[in-house]
């Protein structure tokens, strides 16, 4: 029998302070039991001698350093897993809300999980195919990628979450259509949110095949903390020991990184850039490093993490630092948004970095890699022509700058806007990229070698689109 | 009383126990024995930084000093191995704890059962110094290990072992010193990462390290023995320059540093490196990298102590005679490593949190590069490739200010030019290069005079390229004076052609220096020839119709590294056009206008 210690010595915000303890460890699990019978969950967080500090997961209110008796539990925080759990809804902790009951566990893993060691991952190279040309065509995702969506407040990210959900697929050995687990982490949203991915899952008959972890906006900020580390634990099982890829959400980062901060700052801790903890970048990096793929394992942890940028403000600590670990990013676009376009994808700063090697021969098409090449660059010499025009009027325009103008439409208005619910193949997306390219003279797509230009490129259809703007 | 553990806050714990831990020890806490650091001593407390994850560990937990600082073995093996930051080979805490990382795995650096074949260099009764060579052995297909004496060791050779095959740990000679010690001498050593190696001493600078790519090789060159720091927001692609210079460089040896960094990316160079085959010897490029990985979620305070165990295994090839080049990827997840302990030491923040002693630790870091004269005479260098990740891609942060201070050659990435994929996005008016004067005697001697000359013209045309930008953004191109024109049609297939280089493709990967040279006399030619035309009132357009700017853009793919006889084609090739254009407009080239 465990000892149990009969009152605290102090209470700070979320954290509990005990004197006299003997037996605790760093990161182990505690139980505080209120005189009214009402059981709560901590961790250690820093020991001094016999002076432990503790953090509380569901928050302090209602303690007082008499109605608290504390026992420690001899392990560290770890969540049930079973194969089970897939259709199952938990909370931020791990616990089911779902009023199913609780799990059978075939084991319990520390919800830290370790680093996988870098000489046993197998470099990504599958791709997976969303059915969304601007991210198919232009920023493809890789099965056992971190691809995050840089978005803001009141952008349709959800929406793009949830048709990336509803559309990815990925092709097995012998070409057949292999299902995703979906393994939903809910961070500070707000209850529609959650309802709608709910909703959204229901009725693609996705349901049964999505973990859910649901830490709303209302619910305390230390189990925030603990969403991601469970549901990364989740994924991981399923990858690993089930062999299922594994499709993680994420979502919302930014309010993942504010609960980090007010903990923080409660712990006294001191602050580096805009308040938050100096450790930001490695908590971050301990959560997004979490996904890829196994040497000799079929299962892959592929995340796709959403982030508001705070004043849509790319350069802010949290999207800065989550690029900078990330392996590329979605960046959603406000004034695309305003425009009525959907999806509002601004592909010049979107990127995914394992594109390379999982597209072209073998992999999607051979032209794959010199299009997206040719649409970057083209497009980017769009914006200048732009810049241009709202200087000198787009009348005042050389021809070749009039084209760019009538290209940049084109594929904005062809290739990146779809509808939600039109799922495009691979050869679809690439094909329109092909027939926007056609609106500019075949000189001046340079980033296409000759053989793959006099194959793909396409005059005729470059007729028919003019005719057609 | 035995020192047992009596605080923990992350990865600092704060041992009681005695007075005899010295700062820097090395030691071994908890019943996991965790490696960890002697940081700080207070009073009766002892500050430990651990190197792994302090989960678990409670008061009264032993701790075991080792009485040494953190140290490395050093010796054959290293090559073609993949270490954590404190030299623990991957591989092996893989085949102990499977895929996902373990704990308290404390094994040496190199294989303890491996045997070296090895042909030995000195005899009883030989003086030796340190740094001497007393055995060798072919460690890969392309290195030669060379054994030292450990510098600190001199004496007469006392015993010998005949040549064969032997473990790093088989004694091969024994060594009395002066004082009559016998020092035994073994393939492998232990040496201190935070002691620079010593040297005999510094030599002048004044050899390229040729890299293949052109705007570093043409226009800002880094020099064997040099510093150089690769700035970028992210996206700008940092790493793949990072790579592409571990690629094809022509150092002998490569350390590469994933420091804070993707463990894709390590898994990406360990793929690649292994079925990439050196340019030089046609042998697996991994065969010639030591590669030390510290991702991003491995324990912070290794990741502080990863830079020095790649500088020591760099000056520790060195010490044999070779040109190593260090890429360290990224110093900045190093500098927040510092910042993030700093943090739990609660030691008072400078500039934007980081310690006070940030430019300190980075001038110490730096400043072991350099072309070195070692001690047994011969030559070899360090030189270091820095990468920086600015927060939010602004340069005035502290991390790449200071290491400004610290470098010679400063390559930086540009978002703009990364966001419309013109890669490297090395901006060729913000970067510099301070080695290029002392430089230019090698590069004369090689490429005659002409390359100096070429390189100034064509930096002044991309400067008048961008001011003349500047207007364009304004009133268009079309209304610029031909000459004009002419700059900024050049300056695009410098740009396009020229500074723009394909990673993926076969043959714009790696280009040699001699092509470099060639493609740009093409285009100063071009823009000679073309001159020639705007002196006659003839628009630039009708050059511009017989499609040999794009030619020439096209120029790096079409034109193969080792026929070099087709650039004489594109001379001719514009020459024609060009009087082509002359005979349309019925005027004779060769007379009075």
């Amino acid at each position: 029998m465990r000892m149990e210690y009969i009152g605290l010595s102090e209470i700070a915000g979320p954290l509990i302070i005990l004197e006299g303890v003997r037996d605790a460890s760093y990161e182990e699990m505690v139980e505080i039991t209120l005189t009214s019978g009402e059981n709560r969950t901590g961790r250690v967080i820093m020991i001094e001698g016999d002076r432990v500090v503790v953090q509380v997961f569901e928050g302090t209110r209602g303690l007082s350093l008499e109605n608290a008796r504390t026992r420690f539990m001899g392990h560290p925080m770890e969540l049930a897993l079973s194969k089970d759990m897939l259709g199952r809804i938990f909370d931020g902790g791990g616990r089911p809300i779902d009023g199913l009951g609780a799990l059978f566990p075939d084991e319990r893993r520390d919800i830290n999980g370790s680093a996988i060691n870098p000489v046993s991952r197998l470099y990504p190279r599958a791709c997976i195919q969303t059915g969304i040309s601007a991210i198919d065509g232009m920023s493809t995702l890789i099965r056992g990628q971190k691809l995050p969506i840089f978005t803001g407040a009141g952008l349709p990210h959800n929406e793009l979450a949830a048709q990336m959900v509803r559309q990815a697929r990925v092709t097995g050995e012998n070409g057949e259509d292999v299902e995703f687990a979906i393994v939903f982490a809910a961070m500070g949203i707000k209850n529609d949110t959650a309802d709608f991915f709910k909703r959204d899952f229901e009725e693609s008959g996705a349901l049964q095949r999505v973990v859910m972890f649901m830490n709303l906006a209302s619910d305390p900020i230390i189990e925030r903390i603990l969403t991601p580390r469970c549901a990364l634990t989740a994924a991981e099982y399923l990858a690993f020991v089930h062999g299922y890829h594994v499709l993680v959400i994420m979502t919302d980062i930014a309010s993942y990184c504010e609960a980090l901060r007010e903990f923080s700052s409660s712990k006294g801790e001191i602050p580096s850039r805009k308040g938050y903890p100096s450790y930001l970048y490695s908590d971050l990096a301990s959560l997004y490093e979490r996904a890829g793929m196994i040497q000799g394992q079929s299962g892959s942890v592929t995340q796709v993490p959403v982030l508001s940028m705070p004043n849509d403000d790319i350069t802010h600590p949290i999207p800065d630092l989550t690029g900078y670990i990330t392996e590329g990013q979605i960046v959603l676009d406000r004034s695309l948004d305003q425009g009525g376009m959907f999806p509002p994808i601004a592909v010049l700063p979107s990127l995914s970095r394992l594109m390379k090697d999982g597209i072209g021969k073998g992999y999607t098409r051979e032209d794959h890699p010199a299009l997206s090449n040719q649409l970057f660059s083209s497009y980017a010499r769009v914006q200048e022509a732009r810049a241009l025009a709202s200087v000198i009027g787009e009348d005042e325009l050389s021809e070749i700058d009039k084209k760019y103008m009538a290209f940049g439409r084109l594929f904005e208005d062809r290739f990146i806007r779809q509808g939600m619910t039109e799922n495009r193949s691979m050869e679809q997306s690439l094909d329109t990229g092909w027939d926007v390219l056609s609106a500019l003279p075949k000189e001046e797509l340079d980033r296409v070698d000759t053989a793959l230009l006099s194959k793909y490129f396409k005059e005729d259809a470059a007729l028919a689109l003019r005719g057609g703007i | 009383m035995p020192y047992t553990v009596y605080g923990v806050n992350g990865p600092v714990v704060t041992v009681r126990g005695g007075r005899e831990y010295n700062m820097m020890d090395t030691v071994y806490v908890g019943h996991e024995r965790l490696v960890g650091e002697v940081v700080g001593l207070r009073g009766e407390d002892i500050v430990v930084q651990v190197y792994e994850d302090t989960t678990g560990l409670a008061p009264g937990h032993p701790v075991e000093s080792t009485g040494m600082p953190m140290s490395i073995q050093l010796g054959p093996g290293l090559l073609g191995n993949i270490f954590d930051g404190i030299a623990r080979p991957l591989r092996a805490i893989q085949s102990r704890t499977g895929f996902f990382m373990g704990r308290g795995i404390n094994v040496s650096s190199l294989d303890a059962d491996k045997k070296w074949d090895i042909e030995i260099k000195v005899a009883v009764g030989d003086t030796v110094s340190g740094g001497q060579a007393f055995a060798e052995c072919k460690e890969t297909g392309i290195i030669r290990h060379r054994a030292m004496v450990p510098p600190d060791v001199s004496g007469v050779i006392k015993t010998v072992r005949p040549p064969g095959a032997y473990t790093v740990t088989d004694v091969i000679a024994e060594v009395e010193t002066e004082s009559g010690a016998r020092v035994p001498l073994t393939l492998a050593q232990q040496w201190p990462i935070r002691r620079p190696r010593p040297v005999s001493r510094r030599r002048a600078i004044d050899r390229p390290l040729i890299t293949g790519q052109r705007i570093i090789d043409t226009l800002f060159p880094i020099a064997k023995g040099g510093c150089a720091a690769i700035p970028g927001p992210f996206g700008a692609g940092k790493t793949i320059t990072q790579h592409q210079l571990a690629k094809w460089s022509d150092a002998d040896i490569i350390v590469y540093l994933g420091c804070g960094e993707r463990g894709n990316e390590m898994t990406q160079v360990l793929e690649e490196f292994s079925e990439l085959t050196d340019p030089k010897s046609g042998r697996p490029l991994m065969e010639r990298t030591v590669l030390i990985a510290n991702t991003s979620n491995m324990p912070v305070a290794a990741r502080e102590a990863s830079i020095y165990t790649g500088m020591t295994v760099a000056e520790y090839f060195r010490d044999m005679g070779y040109h190593v080049a260090i890429m360290a990827d990224s110093t900045s997840r190093w500098a927040e490593a510092l910042r993030e302990i700093a943090g739990r030491l609660e030691e008072m923040p400078a500039e934007e949190g980081f310690p006070a002693y940030l430019p300190s630790r980075l001038a110490e870091f730096y400043e072991r590069a350099g072309y070195m004269e070692t001690l047994d005479g011969s030559e070899g260098s360090v030189t270091v490739i820095g990468a920086v990740s600015p927060q939010g891609g602004d340069f005035s942060e502290p991390v790449t200010q200071n290491t400004k201070r610290f470098i010679r050659c400063f390559w930086a990435l540009d978002r703009q030019l990364a966001y419309a994929r013109h890669f490297p996005a090395i901006n060729w008016i913000t970067s510099y290069s301070e080695y290029t004067s002392e430089l230019t005697a090698w590069y004369e001697e090689r490429l005659g005079r002409k390359f100096a000359e070429q390189r100034t013209r064509v930096s002044r045309l991309l400067q008048e390229e961008s001011q003349l930008n500047e207007i364009v953004k304004l009133i268009g191109s079309d209304i610029l004076p031909e000459d004009q024109k002419l700059v900024i049609e050049v300056a695009r297939v410098v740009r396009l052609g020229f500074l723009q280089q394909n990673a993926y493709h076969d043959t714009d990967t790696y280009v040699p220096i001699e092509k470099q040279m060639g493609m740009l006399g093409v285009m100063l030619e071009l823009f000679d020839e073309a001159r020639t035309l705007i002196d006659r009132n003839i628009p630039l357009s009708q050059l511009a119709a017989t499609g040999i700017f794009e030619r020439l853009i096209r120029m790096k793919y079409d034109l193969p590294n080792n026929n070099l006889d087709m650039l004489n084609d594109y001379v001719a090739d514009i020459r024609s056009c060009v009087s082509r254009v002359f005979i349309d407009n019925n005027i004779d080239p060769g007379g009075e206008s």
